[in-house]
């Protein structure tokens, strides 16, 4: 029984120092620990969010490169076929224009050719025309030596040039 | 760092049987020569209040006596124990001058026929061994909370160390295992109150397990102060739905009242008494557990010879080793349960009744 009695000093003293340790505790040792551990707590949990923000971020930025590296080779293959387009065009039109050229040359040359024989040609008939007469005037100039055939000769003439 | 403090719970546990068996045995050495070794009286001495601090038989630090009788008197202890008058054997010791005896380690006047008088009232508030067990338990927890609440200032956004980092995982245990979950939703209000009975019970268990130490949790005094404390929490931070379901428990027939609310009643008292009850009983059956273990080296001593005492040691050292090491696990525990069954309180007696309702 004399363990079941609780002594009245004792009661006493524990109310008054239990209560003043509370009080103390409370205020200089659990309020800094309990808010230092949530800090802490805090501060592991915004690191670990902040790493994962950053590899979401890399992960983005890698996409973004990969994509932007498809974007230049897609660019590039653009680019080298619209040049070889441009050069196949530029080689077809020099070629065209070559081959129109070379058209004209001929032509031109066809033409002149064409000129330069009708001018002979023309100049080869003159010739002829000048020695042709030249032959018939000797010729002629031969046959009226005498004065025998001069005068049948007007009488054909005559003859022939009667009024019809 | 588990491992570490399990090696320093087994040191520690080495250190106190060795120590105690030490302790004791010069002590009931003594008293044999004197008297038959009687070891009721030797557990009901070491596990009661004293006004003395006997660390063994002649090494004693007298304490401060303070009585209200008429006016506050204060004088050291060794008045009582070192009287010319004193008998051992009886545990009565007058002190003539002042007109006190201390007998059983009560405090009574004098009386006409320079026996006790019984009926004197003298209020005791002397600094007892337990008291002073007290305040050194306060001493050293203020020691050790300052300075871990030191530690998190200067480790600001480090690694803690030294004493923090062995003091922090309970804190956060205690916290997010016991506070947290038992009271829920605010529960930071009653943490400072939960942390500091955690602690000061802890403390004072294994305070009470060292070769010397009082037997603090193991007085009903102690433990009446926390559950009464306990109570008053319960009941000045209980909402309108706990009193109500007092009086009139959700889905219960109305013929059924008249018996079950006395039984609620009943229960709101037997929840602090049941905290008072379970922590003074364990840690006094622990302690006359081992007392009993190696008070039958004493009891083998006297019946057979100093030889025979000797012999059976061994084996009870390893006994009452065993018995420490159990004793440590239930100084941790029984701090563990009172502050559960504290919080699990506070947490039934400000819950929303919305979710009470499901469990009926």
């Amino acid at each position: 029984m004399e363990l079941l009695t609780p002594a009245i000093g004792l009661l006493f003293w524990m109310l008054v120092v239990f209560g003043i340790l509370v009080v103390i505790l409370k205020v200089a040792a659990w309020k800094p620990i309990l808010n230092g551990l949530k800090e802490r707590e805090h501060q592991i949990q915004s690191a670990l969010d902040l790493a994962e923000k950053t590899r979401a971020e890399m992960a983005k930025l890698q996409a973004d490169n990969e994509k932007l590296l498809a974007e230049a080779r897609a660019e590039r293959d653009s680019i080298l076929k619209a040049a070889k387009e441009s050069g196949d065009r530029v080689i077809a039109e020099a070629k065209e224009k070559a081959q129109a050229e070379g058209k004209r040359i001929i032509e031109d040359a066809r033409e002149a050719i064409n000129n330069e024989r009708a001018a002979i040609v023309s100049q080869m008939k003159k010739e002829i025309v000048t020695i042709s007469l030249d032959i018939a005037e000797k010729v002629i100039r031969k046959e009226l030596a005498d004065k025998t055939s001069q005068e049948k000769l007007v009488s054909d003439l005559v003859k022939e040039a009667h009024l019809n | 760092m588990f491992l570490r403090h399990k090696f320093l719970s087994i040191a520690l546990a080495i250190f106190a049987s060795v120590s105690v068996v030490l302790a004791e045995e010069p002590a009931h050495d003594h008293e044999h020569k004197e008297s038959k070794f009687n070891i009721g009286e030797m557990i009901m001495h070491h596990i009661s209040d004293a006004h003395e601090w006997e660390f063994a038989h002649g090494l004693a630090i007298p304490l401060p006596v303070i009585i209200y009788d008429n006016g506050l008197k204060v004088f050291s202890s060794s008045n009582f124990y070192h009287s010319p008058e004193a008998d051992h054997e009886h545990h009565i010791y007058p002190y003539k001058e002042a007109g006190y005896v201390l007998e059983h380690e009560h405090i009574y006047k004098i009386g006409a026929d320079g026996k006790a008088d019984k009926n004197s009232h003298v209020l005791d508030f002397s600094i007892t061994k337990n008291v002073a067990s007290m305040l050194l338990s306060a001493v050293l927890l203020l020691v050790i909370f300052l300075s871990v609440a030191k530690g998190f200032n200067k480790n600001k956004g480090k690694a803690p160390s030294g004493i923090q980092s062995f003091v922090e995982p309970i804190i956060i245990f205690i916290r997010d295992e016991v506070v947290k979950p038992s009271i829920g939703h605010g529960y930071e209000k009653y943490l400072p109150y939960m942390l500091t009975l955690f602690f000061f019970i802890w403390i004072n268990n294994l305070l009470g397990l060292l070769p010397g130490g009082a037997n603090l949790t193991g007085n009903i005094a102690i433990t009446l102060v926390l559950a009464i404390i306990t109570f008053l929490i319960v009941h000045f931070n209980a909402n309108k739905h706990y009193f109500l379901h007092l009086v009139k428990p959700t889905g219960v027939p109305a013929a059924l009242l008249p018996l079950l609310v006395p039984v609620e009643i009943v229960g709101v008292f037997m929840k602090p008494i049941s905290l008072m009850i379970r922590l003074f009983a364990n840690i006094t059956a622990g302690h006359i557990i081992i007392l009993s273990l190696l008070g039958l080296i004493f009891m083998a001593k006297s019946l057979g010879s100093a030889t025979t005492g000797w012999a059976v040691s061994p084996l009870i050292v390893f006994f009452s080793l065993f018995m420490n090491v159990i004793e440590l696990l239930v100084a941790f525990l029984q701090a563990f349960i009172f502050t559960l069954l504290s919080s699990m309180y506070i947490g039934s007696a400000i819950e929303d009744n919305h979710d009470a309702d499901h469990g009926h």
